[in-house]
């Protein structure tokens, strides 16, 4: 079973803003990060997976009248949480995939203390059809 | 392999020595980790050479020999496998007669290499991908596309089965007799899932997929010839068979599901369906009826009916009905409903379905509330089809079926009359 692990973080004025962060905290963060991708492609469960780029870079794009697209730079939905990044992986259990949800929430902010973000779990769908 | 290189024959040939050769060698060193290794390095071997130097006169004697040399290198990086390497490069083979010698048991070690490689010990994923590469002769990245995984990661999954195996002390040899049903239960049941898994109807991934299913049916072929008296054996490769022969029918040009009342019988493949037909007539001649035989023999009923109006349902809802008093499956228990419905009409098989949804191994499953739509729209009570539709389409994990249910729940929204 595939699940998609998105990762959450604070918008703002919150504890994810990782250019404030000490180039320690941000290395700490950063070799956890690896650290997990390299446990879960041992494990044989790592399916894929990207850190995204600042939400300050991201555009909002619609379909203008004639079909041409017209970006903007927001104003961004109101939602208080952006995405910061993502995994897919490839498990047996949806109880497996809550697991290392867990474990990618307790990577090290400043200070080396967890942040605890909040992952949204999902299952991909991509199972075997059943014989209608 | 990469085809392009290797002619599509030869490729196949290459890929049937396989389990032969890798026996063989596994037996002889007693380290089926290293072997797996050093025959993946003799098939990449073969495909870079036979396509300049032509296939050799005795290709799985050839393959033999460049991977033993290959295995000795392995053992020997390896200080702690020194002894092993003393007693298997003494007895390298000198000849060809003597590499005849080593393949001469060929029957037994693809066996047995099936029955390791299908261990317990091995969760039925871990199973699938190391009985692709170890039996199949698949390479760890084809294995990958198609479980839609990078190839490190299925490496990683390889690896660990084969760490697995080696973990649990499993001899390179046959269970003990008391074992064995269990085990070849076990194998049959691995090609099963395989086949399933291949057996996807998506859009995008869709052409590699389907040769997991393409697969699953040549090494079940395989362990028929192993094993031609096993009617359980014999019942696994017709149902495949079976179940198979609908596959161009089953989706649409977009990979859109069409059901088996809906599928375009002519696109059916008959040569296949008289293979799997033939098959399960020798199995049941054989007298020891199981499962997958039942299994082959509703698939078979639905094959060989010209129209869906020709369709046996009292006898598949009979054969339904000996399933279930064999296992304890609410999903065959569901399907025997369905059959149900087709000889006593939805009344009664809603009734069943009560019952199932007590049954908490498929109370939340999305396949009963598919069920419980179908039968409430041919009875006429749209609004409660629409939410059980609905409801399946929630509940399922396959892209193509939840496309399929929310269209019928769309069709009886938009216009009630055609429910009947």
């Amino acid at each position: 079973m595939r699940y998609i692990l998105m990762m959450h973080a604070p918008y703002g004025t919150g504890e994810y803003q990782v250019s404030d962060w000490s180039p320690e905290d941000l290395r700490a963060h950063i070799q956890f990060m690896m650290e997990l991708n390299a446990e879960l492609t041992e494990t044989g469960e790592l399916a894929g997976g990207e850190g995204l780029a600042a939400p300050g870079e991201a555009r909002i794009v619609r379909a203008g009248a004639s079909g041409e697209p017209v970006v903007t730079d927001g104003p961004f939905p109101e939602s208080k949480e952006f995405l910061a990044g993502y995994w897919i992986v490839d498990v047996e259990r949806s109880e497996r995939a809550y697991e290392i949800a867990a474990k990618a929430s307790l990577a090290p902010g400043p200070g080396g203390r967890p942040l605890h973000l909040a992952l949204e779990v999902r299952q991909v769908m991509s199972a075997p059809l059943t014989e209608a | 392999m990469t085809p392009s290189s290797l002619d599509l024959n030869a490729e196949h040939l290459l890929r049937q020595l396989v389990p032969q050769v890798l026996g063989a060698l596994t037996r002889r060193c007693g380290d089926f980790e290293s072997a797996e290794d050093a025959m993946q390095e003799a098939l990449l071997a073969a495909v870079s050479q036979w396509p300049s130097q032509g296939i050799p006169e005795n290709p799985a004697g050839w393959l033999y020999q460049v991977a033993s040399r290959r295995l000795v290198d392995l053992i020997r990086s390896d200080s702690a496998r020194r002894l092993r390497e003393q007693r298997f490069s003494e007895d390298l083979p000198q000849s060809w007669s003597q590499v005849e010698g080593f393949l001469d048991t060929e029957t037994d070690d693809s066996l047995v290499l099936l029955l390791m490689c299908c261990h317990p010990a091995l969760t039925e994923g871990s199973a699938i991908a190391l009985t692709l590469r170890a039996v199949g002769g698949l390479s760890t990245a084809e294995i990958a596309q198609a479980f839609l995984v990078p190839e490190a990661t299925m490496a990683q999954r390889i690896s660990r089965a084969k760490r697995a195996i080696k973990t649990s002390g499993a001899a390179f040899e046959l269970p003990p007799s008391g074992e064995r049903a269990a085990r070849l239960r076990r194998v049959q049941h691995v090609l099963y899932l395989m086949f399933s898994e291949g057996y996807v109807s998506s859009a995008g991934p869709r052409l590699q997929r389907i040769e997991l299913a393409t697969e699953a049916i040549r090494l079940t072929r395989a362990l028929r010839c192993q094993l031609p008296n096993e009617a359980e054996v014999l019942g696994l490769l017709a149902l495949l068979l079976l179940t198979d022969a609908r596959r161009d029918a089953r989706s649409g040009p977009l990979g859109e599901l069409i059901p088996l009342d809906e599928q375009d019988r002519g696109r059916w493949d008959r040569r296949q369906i008289a293979e799997g037909v033939a098959l399960l007539t020798t199995a049941l001649s054989k007298g020891a009826i199981g499962p997958y035989q039942l299994q082959a023999a509703i698939a078979a009923l639905h094959d060989e009916a010209a129209r869906l109006e020709d369709t046996d349902w009292p006898q598949i809802l009979a054969l339904y009905t000996l399933l279930a008093g064999m296992s304890d499956n609410p999903m065959v228990v569901l399907n025997r409903a369905v059959a149900l419905a087709m000889v006593e009409g939805p009344g009664a098989a809603l009734a069943e379905l009560e019952t199932l949804a007590r049954d908490p191994r498929i109370a939340q499953h999305h396949r009963l509330a598919a069920v419980r739509a179908h039968l409430l729209e041919r009875a006429g009570a749209v609004e409660g089809a629409i939410t059980s539709y609905r409801e399946a389409a929630r509940r399922t994990a396959s892209q193509p079926e939840r496309d399929y249910l929310l269209a019928r729940a769309a069709r009886l929204t938009v216009n009630p009359d055609l429910a009947s």
